[in-house]
């Protein structure tokens, strides 16, 4: 019951840190596997619209495409948010507490905002999912967006209120940064999915 | 003597092969081409099975050879690098050309699969019967779409008739799920599917009876889900289409004008048809020469007084799960209705 | 460190730094660092990548048995013609909860257990990576089985094939729940699924031990990182359509329903699209089993190691191009039908690529003929009909007349049972003594490897000739003067045959727990790292992680001088090295998450989100809140818990 016998010389790695940031880190890659299950989903969920849209006679199928103005302020607000967001991660890769409590919550009140105008571009789709197939997928798209950006505003949430109350490590840090380049991938997946939904039912 | 169980294993599988019970009235085999279409794949088949054989032959030839010629070692023993620094230039060589040998044979099998699948496509159609098959849960509609007139146009049920040498168009659509249509004596499936048309063409060059099946899971009945292709002559074949264009023959019998009465009064006739009656259901077989058919239920029984009598009265015992309510009919009215569908020739 | 809230750090558990052989004080220490807390509620708490991997294995093949007992009352219904012993509703139930318990609950999480068990070991690690995330994605799984199971009980399972076309599995033609169990069956196991293949893939990047480079990882780890890859980018497809079926049934959209809009066959696009390459996601494990045995009992390295992996990374591309290939009777342009004919034909030359070095390893080594061997070397006979059979169903034409009959049926089973459970036998034969400590009878194992052998193809084999008589696939009973009536009795009593080989590895597993030959760390003198610990493996896997020189660290000499282990990793708390993508060049370090019970309870909680899904959509709204609530809890950082951290901690 004993190891295969390893005796030579030790490689000491207790002077490496532990506190580092970006593909370095076990954090990165699980949250780009996510992005990458999930930039999957969206993808299939456009070749739907599409594959639908193919075998449609007309689209959108007989109902008036989107409002435009809702889907285009909150496009505006998420390039917008990318601002706090990228102060967001700048502040965590400096260990700065002061400017990731400020920038996290700045970037929450953005995703808040969002989230209420998300609201309006429900109401605003003049589909219900149950019409037909053309509001099934738009419903599925838009609801699907939104489903991560929930998440990752709660996520966010979440951090916030630890930064302030503790206990914190300095990996946290790495979340915090990890959590912000989650943002990127939702506010830049959000960006087809808005043409798609606003311009592909208008395009001929 | 372990080889020796294996050897045995597979002559006890050759024997029961080659013992396999003899094949049914209708003929329902792949390997019995009965037109162009199945007679193409049949070819492709024989292609496929021979460059298969060899090269699994030689797979196992060499994998034997191997067991046979490597030294034996204790299962403890540590293994040897040494392969790693060596580049083993004869082994690569020969997975070399391995690989090389089966490039080459997957490219014949693509190629000789193109052709075969553009031949199936040139069938001429020069002066072809046309067709329509709706599949339902769990029958099939035919109808010939042929003649000067609308009146023309015969529907009858889970049963076509061709005549032998003409092609024929099948036109296919589905009444609810996804069916498929397979004659395997004559072509290969294709899939009825709600909301989209497809089509197949065949054509049958020897007279003969050919069964055909539901080939995509269609619920609870898709096991009994059968039809009959009767490839007859030309002349046969004109004077059946003649018959099916006539309206039902009045009965003359007592008993049979008593079937159809209680047939039109009661639920027979919400769901079928009986032409030149007041039987006009749309949703079971069209029955107006139901007694020309072979069997009833899609195949599932023989076209018999007893079995006919027998399926009104508890269609649920043969085909759990059918459409057909159980018509509850005394014993006089279920045998004039028998009488009266039997006339229906 | 202090903390950013001037948190205080607690020195106790840091000085003790590990580098010292088995039994001493630091060896001592790790034991209990990386131990699942006793006692029921540790049980519950419990995320040691082998404690929660061996789990899994268990419970898949528990259900790999269920399965089997359906198979079994499949064929004594088919066993003679016209049989009364089970109708169509059952019979339909049947063969769709054998179809989804084998492919969902049997052959992709089962690849999954063998490889969170078996990777970390292999790449010299203590852990996977997020072992808090692994133990919950297999109560997810486990979860969502056992809910598909119940159902099954209660006359409610699915009842339209494991692939569930549309409109038959629609609101229209299958009312009742039972086409909503199945779904929501889909969603758990592909959740777990996914995670599982985030953790492994982190596990593969970044825990490999010092040395290690992509260049060294044994083809095991290799089939295994390819594999979670596939499973990326296939599960998400499937995910896709089971919810847009599911939001068909409960609230009324139309993506199936051709009568508004939508389109029957989008169901079979995405479908295809993740099952085929779920085929492959179970075969390609299967081809690191293979290797690792091959490799050990022909004592030499695999031939080609480099042509080995990118025939992998051939084999997983390539199979996301062949999905038309299940759907040649759909009505698709032919153009198209002839691209997926050649792409499919195309996946033949990455596999035959992997079996002619297989064979070139075996030609040039020493060749040991245990009961793993024996179960590797069947996949040469079984895989390789099955491999013809599925060029012969990647032929437009040729697939019109045998899709859809029993020649399917027998080629499937040929290339999973061939490809996939005879080399994961081997591979429990192989790797039972690390589990246990102890080597299976060889005796037994033989006599089973020979009765499932002959017996499988004496099942499977009859029904390619069965197809080409016509016999299609999925009815429930077939008319006697068919001429299927012989053949389906062999092929029954073979397949009963093949139930008591398996049974025999069953009772040679139960046996051997006791009596087995007491193994040693290495029972095999094999070459990969598994094999430099114990047996089973001490909590941490290693006390030494060890510093990787060559491709079959046991099997090499260290060059004079190189370190040989690492040293200089807090024992008393669960600190891990993390190294480089490519090069495995230590990094820096980081702190792993202490045993808890929160992903079981956060199991618990999506059990009840997905399963009022079934019944309900408002369980949106319900259910996600104790998800989010047992998540946060999860992830909350506990105070005595950062405190040690923080005693290591060091910024870059």
């Amino acid at each position: 019951m004993s190891e295969v016998a390893r005796d030579g010389t030790a490689l000491d790695v207790s002077a490496l840190p532990t506190v580092v940031f970006s593909h370095r880190t076990m954090m990165w890659w699980g949250t780009l596997g996510l992005m990458a299950v999930e930039g999957t989903v969206f993808a299939l969920a456009v070749m739907t619209y599409f594959y639908l849209r193919s075998h449609a006679d007309n689209w959108p199928l007989g109902v008036k495409a989107p409002d435009l103005l809702w889907g285009t302020v909150n496009t505006v607000i998420m390039l917008v948010s990318l601002v706090p967001n990228h102060f967001t991660k700048k502040a965590a890769e400096r260990y700065d507490l002061a400017g990731v409590r400020l920038w996290l919550w700045v970037s929450i009140a953005v995703g808040v905002a969002f989230l209420g105008v998300r609201v309006l571009e429900f109401a605003s789709l003049n589909v219900r999912w149950d019409t037909n197939a053309y509001g099934s997928i738009v419903w599925m798209l838009l609801g699907l967006h939104t489903t991560h950006l929930v998440t990752d505003v709660f996520d966010s949430i979440v951090l916030g209120v630890l930064f302030f109350t503790g206990p914190l490590e300095g990996k946290r840090y790495t979340d915090v940064s990890e959590n912000a380049f989650y943002w990127y991938f939702v506010v830049f997946s959000w960006l087809p999915i808005y043409l798609v939904l606003y311009w592909g039912a208008r395009a001929t | 003597m372990k080889r020796l169980a294996v050897v045995l294993a597979l002559s006890a599988l050759a024997a029961a092969v080659l013992a396999a019970t003899p094949t049914p009235d209708a003929a329902h085999q792949v390997f019995e081409p009965m037109g162009p279409q199945a007679g193409h794949i049949g070819q492709l088949w024989n292609l496929f099975v021979a460059i298969c054989a060899v090269v699994f032959g030689v797979v196992l030839a060499v994998l034997l050879v191997a067991l046979w010629r490597a030294p034996r070692a204790p299962h403890t023993a540590p293994g040897d690098v040494s392969p790693l620094a060596d580049p083993e230039r004869r082994a690569t060589r020969r997975v070399g050309l391995g690989v090389g040998a089966i490039t080459v044979l997957l490219l014949v099998l693509v190629v000789a699969s193109v052709f075969t699948d553009r031949a199936i496509a040139r069938l001429s159609l020069k002066d072809a019967v046309s067709l329509e098959v709706t599949a339902h849960q769990w029958w099939w509609t035919v109808k010939y779409l042929d003649g000067e007139h609308v009146s023309d146009r015969v529907e009858t049920a889970n049963e076509i008739h061709v005549p032998v040498g003409r092609p024929v168009i099948v036109q296919l659509r589905s009444d609810d799920v996804i069916h498929s249509l397979w004659l395997p004596n004559l072509a290969g499936k294709r899939d009825l599917i709600p909301g989209r048309t497809a089509m197949v063409t065949f054509r049958a060059d020897q007279p003969g009876v050919y069964r055909g099946q539901c080939a995509e899971f269609c619920g609870y009945q898709h096991a009994l889900m059968g039809l009959l292709v009767v490839a007859e002559t030309p002349e046969r074949y004109q004077a059946w289409l003649q018959a099916q264009r006539q309206p039902a023959q009045p009965p003359t019998d007592a008993q049979a004008v008593r079937g159809r009465t209680v047939f039109e009064s009661t639920a027979c006739a919400m769901c079928h048809t009986v032409n030149g009656t007041q039987a006009q259901g749309k949703k079971a077989p069209d029955l107006t020469h139901v007694a020309s058919r072979s069997t009833l239920a899609a195949g599932t029984l023989p076209n018999t007084r007893e079995a006919l009598a027998d399926w009104i009265r508890d269609p649920q015992k043969h085909k759990p799960g059918t459409n057909m309510p159980a018509v509850p009919l005394s014993r006089e009215d279920l045998d004039a209705v028998v009488t009266y569908l039997g006339s229906l020739r | 460190m202090r903390g950013p809230l001037g948190e205080q750090p607690d020195e106790s558990g840091a000085h003790l730094k590990d580098g010292a052989p088995a039994g001493s004080a630091a060896a001592l220490a790790l034991d209990r660092t990386w131990s699942d807390p006793p006692g029921l509620l540790g049980w519950f708490c419990a995320i040691n990548h082998k404690t929660i991997a061996t789990r899994f294995l268990v419970t898949t093949l528990a259900f790999f048995a269920l399965g089997g007992l359906l198979a079994a009352a499949m064929r004594l219904q088919l066993s003679r013609p016209e049989n009364g012993l089970m109708g169509p509703d059952l019979y339909n139930q049947v063969f769709t909860m054998h179809g989804s318990t084998m492919m969902f609950l049997f052959a992709v999480p089962v690849m999954q257990a063998m490889a969170t068990y078996f990777v970390p070991l292999m790449i010299g690690a203590r852990s996977v990576a997020f072992p808090r995330m692994n133990a919950y994605a297999y109560y997810v799984f486990l979860a969502g089985g056992t809910m598909l199971w119940i159902a099954f009980a209660f006359n409610s399972a699915g009842d339209a094939g494991w692939f569930a076309y549309p409109p038959l599995s629609g609101p229209d033609y299958s009312p009742g729940k039972r086409i909503d169990f199945w779904a929501q069956m889909i969603t758990y196991t592909e959740l777990a699924a996914l995670l599982e293949a985030v953790v492994v893939i982190t596990t593969v990047f970044k825990l490999r031990a010092p040395g290690m480079t992509l260049g060294r990882m044994p083809l095991f780890v290799w089939a295994m990182l390819v594999t979670a890859f596939a499973v990326l980018f296939a599960m998400p497809a499937v995910m896709l359509s089971s919810t847009a079926l599911l939001l068909d049934r409960l609230v009324g959209t139309h993506f199936y329903n051709p009568a508004e809009g939508g389109d029957a066959i989008l169901w079979q696009h995405l479908f295809w699209f993740f099952g085929h390459p779920e085929v492959y996601l179970i075969f390609m494990p299967g081809l690191g089993f293979m290797s690792a045995i091959i490799s050990t009992f022909t004592k030499r390295p695999v031939f080609g190691y480099t042509a080995m992996v990118l025939s992998l990374i051939a084999t997983a591309f390539l199979s996301f191009g062949l999905w038309v290939h299940h759907m040649f009777a759909t009505n698709l342009p032919d153009l198209g039908k002839t691209f997926f004919t050649a792409a499919s034909m195309l996946i033949a030359i990455p596999s035959a690529t992997q079996i002619f070095c297989w064979l070139a390893t075996i030609g040039g080594g020493r060749l040991v003929l245990r009961t793993p061997m024996l179960y590797a070397l069947s996949f040469f006979f079984i895989l390789v009909i099955g491999g013809m059979t599925g060029l012969m169903l990647a032929s437009v034409s040729l697939d019109t007349q045998v899709h859809d009959t029993y020649f399917v049926v027998a080629h499937l089973h040929y290339v999973l049972i061939g490809g996939a459970v005879f080399p994961l036998f081997g591979a429990l034969y192989y790797w039972y003594p690390k589990f246990t400590g102890r080597v299976m009878s060889e005796k037994l194992g033989k006599a089973s490897f020979w009765t499932m052998f002959v017996a499988f193809n004496v099942a499977f084999f009859p029904m390619h000739v069965l197809g080409l008589q016509g016999m299609p696939r999925r009815i429930y009973t077939y008319q006697s003067g068919m001429g299927w009536d012989g053949l389906n009795l062999l092929s029954s009593i073979g397949s009963y045959a093949f139930a008591f080989g398996i049974f025999l590895t069953l009772a040679n597993a139960i046996r051997s727990r006791r009596a087995g030959e007491v193994a040693g760390p290495d029972p095999w003198g094999a070459g990969t790292l598994e094999w430099a610990t114990d047996s089973p493996p001490a909590p941490p896997n290693f006390h030494r992680i060890p510093v990787v020189h060559g491709p079959y660290p046991l099997w090499e000499v260290p060059p004079a001088g190189a370190p040989t282990h690492v040293a200089g990793l807090s024992a008393g708390i669960r600190e891990h090295l993390i190294t480089t993508v490519i090069d495995a060049k230590p990094d820096h370090r980081t702190t792993f998450p202490a045993p808890t019970p929160w992903p079981f309870v956060a199991a618990i909680c999506t059990t009840i989100l997905f399963t009022g899904l079934v019944f309900t959509p408002w369980a949106v709204v319900w259910g996600t809140i104790p998800v989010a609530i047992a998540l946060t809890i999860w992830f909350w950082p506990k105070r005595a818990e950062v405190r040690r951290a923080l005693a290591v901690e060091k910024a870059s």
